[in-house]
């Protein structure tokens, strides 16, 4: 491992792999996110299986801080060793020209990201934790002494979302991931090598992900915010 | 028409150099670029000062020893050129043109806007090569069937003149793209097989050692490129470092 992240293409192919990790997971997260729109009871259910079931939260959960983590950590070291590559800049360069804002802006897009995914685990993952591993109350109720009482997710997220500075919050880091993925998607499968035939059709692919993912969270977010 | 010249100056690898202005009068559009900087220079002679030092040699394209940066692009704002060809056409009266020399630290400035670029050729050494049976009864290369769509790209990868635009360009001075070219133009054809996997982790290696930077698929190389050298030469590439690096 740490012998092909001495090379900037081992690197470089690392990245598209945690990325292709990352797109995969927002993707299930999305899925899961929008039955809240449609069926609070399936949200219900949808997410107790993924906070309960032990091969999400102790394999897959795990791989996943260490991915995000990954992921981060590499981007500020390659855009280090990057800024090194170049000791004198130019008096005049017209990046425009030739490559696009998102490719040029990656860093300061996947930092907002970051912000916001902080805030994100303080609102949300950090609460879970505190509810299911501190208090030790697995049962994901509202009140855990009535078995009548329901499940508690669906409340807990609309809560979320009265206060108008949150949503324009999430709504902003929402429009930061779009303009990450813009790149990044088709980045991921430039690295890994496969530039093809296909390369015209996954664009097309990664315009619909990269956009109408992101929209979709937007649109839920604003949903909870306007119908409670 | 009348120009602004804003051109690096710098005597020295150790200079710490600086942009000076000139102005011009009477440029004709008809000259090329570099026409236009031979007519400064024999200006500047004839006031007693030092002309600017610029690499040059073909004038036509085919040695990529013109590596200038100007008005905030390599080879300026025309598409799959290099600056020889490069005509005052392209510029307007009046204008303000930048005139500077590759930036990247694993190409240093020798003077004004000449650059090292022998990083270029040690990677070149490291692997961009074949070993070829010299005895004497050496095969027709002509005579080992080759699939045209192989030879075609295998071609238009050995187009690359190594001028260093796209390390020029890249915001991360990675130099990818040369490397990619020079990795499949080999890696396309028969001949290159027996050295494939020592040629490709060698010249990353290499590549790493000369301190270009990591490659973020801006796509800024392959608009600037004045052969036109393709991303996908950078996909493959990528497979074949892989392929070797699972080897071992
Ligand atoms: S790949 Fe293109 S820009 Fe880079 S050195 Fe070769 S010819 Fe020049
Ligand atoms: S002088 Fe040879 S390519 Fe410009």
């Amino acid at each position: 491992m740490s012998g092909i992240l001495n090379s900037s293409i081992g690197r470089k192919f690392a990245m598209a792999l945690s990325a292709l990790f990352l797109m995969v997971f927002i993707l299930q997260h999305f899925a899961i996110n929008i039955l809240s729109v449609f069926s609070p009871d399936t949200f219900n259910e949808a997410s107790h299986f993924m906070g309960t079931f032990w091969a999400v939260q102790f394999i897959l959960q795990p791989v996943l801080i260490f991915g995000v983590i990954f992921h981060f950590v590499m981007g500020f070291v390659l855009e280090i060793q990057n800024n090194r590559a170049r000791q004198v800049s130019y008096a005049k360069s017209n990046g425009a020209a030739n490559s696009s804002w998102m490719s040029r802006n990656m860093i300061w897009s996947g930092g907002f990201i970051l912000v916001f995914i902080v805030i994100h685990m303080i609102d949300f993952w950090v609460h879970e934790m505190n509810v299911k591993y501190v208090a030790g109350d697995m049962s994901g109720l509202i009140n855990p002494a009535d078995p009548t009482s329901g499940f508690r997710y669906y409340e807990e997220l609309v809560v979320k979302f009265v206060p108008i500075w949150r949503v324009a919050l999430y709504c902003v880091g929402f429009i930061f991931l779009a303009l990450h993925l813009l790149h990044g998607f088709g980045s991921a499968f430039q690295s890994i090598g496969a530039n093809n035939k296909y390369t015209k059709a996954l664009k097309g692919v990664s315009n619909v992900y990269s956009i109408g993912i992101p929209a979709g969270f937007i649109f839920i977010a604003l949903y909870h915010h306007f119908a409670h | 028409m009348n120009l602004t010249l804003k051109i690096w100056r710098q005597k020295s690898a150790k200079d710490k150099g600086k942009i000076v202005d000139y102005t011009m009068s009477d440029v004709s559009p008809d000259m090329s670029f570099l026409e236009m900087l031979d007519v400064l220079n024999q200006e500047l002679i004839d006031k007693g000062e030092e002309p600017i030092a610029f690499d040059h040699d073909c004038r036509e394209g085919i040695c990529g020893m013109c590596s200038m940066f100007v008005n905030g692009q390599a080879h300026g704002p025309d598409r799959a050129i290099t600056v020889c060809q490069l005509h005052m056409r392209s510029f307007k009266d009046g204008d303000t043109i930048y005139i500077e020399p590759w930036r990247a630290k694993a190409f240093p400035v020798i003077k004004d806007l000449i650059v090292d670029r022998s990083s270029f050729d040690r990677i070149q050494h490291a692997g961009g090569f074949i070993s070829v049976n010299t005895s004497g009864n050496t095969q027709d290369a002509n005579a080992i069937p080759i699939n045209k769509h192989d030879a075609d790209a295998a071609f238009d990868a050995a187009t690359c003149i190594g001028c260093g635009a796209c390390v020029a360009s890249c915001k991360n001075s990675s130099a990818m793209l040369f490397v990619s070219a020079k990795v499949s133009q080999f890696a396309l054809l028969p001949q290159g097989q027996v050295e494939a996997t020592d040629r490709v982790m060698n010249m990353v290696k290499q590549m790493d050692a000369e301190g270009f930077g990591n490659c973020t698929n801006t796509g800024a190389c392959e608009v600037e490129c004045p052969k036109g050298i393709s991303l996908e030469n950078i996909a493959r590439m990528n497979r074949e470092y892989l392929k070797a690096s699972f080897k071992g």
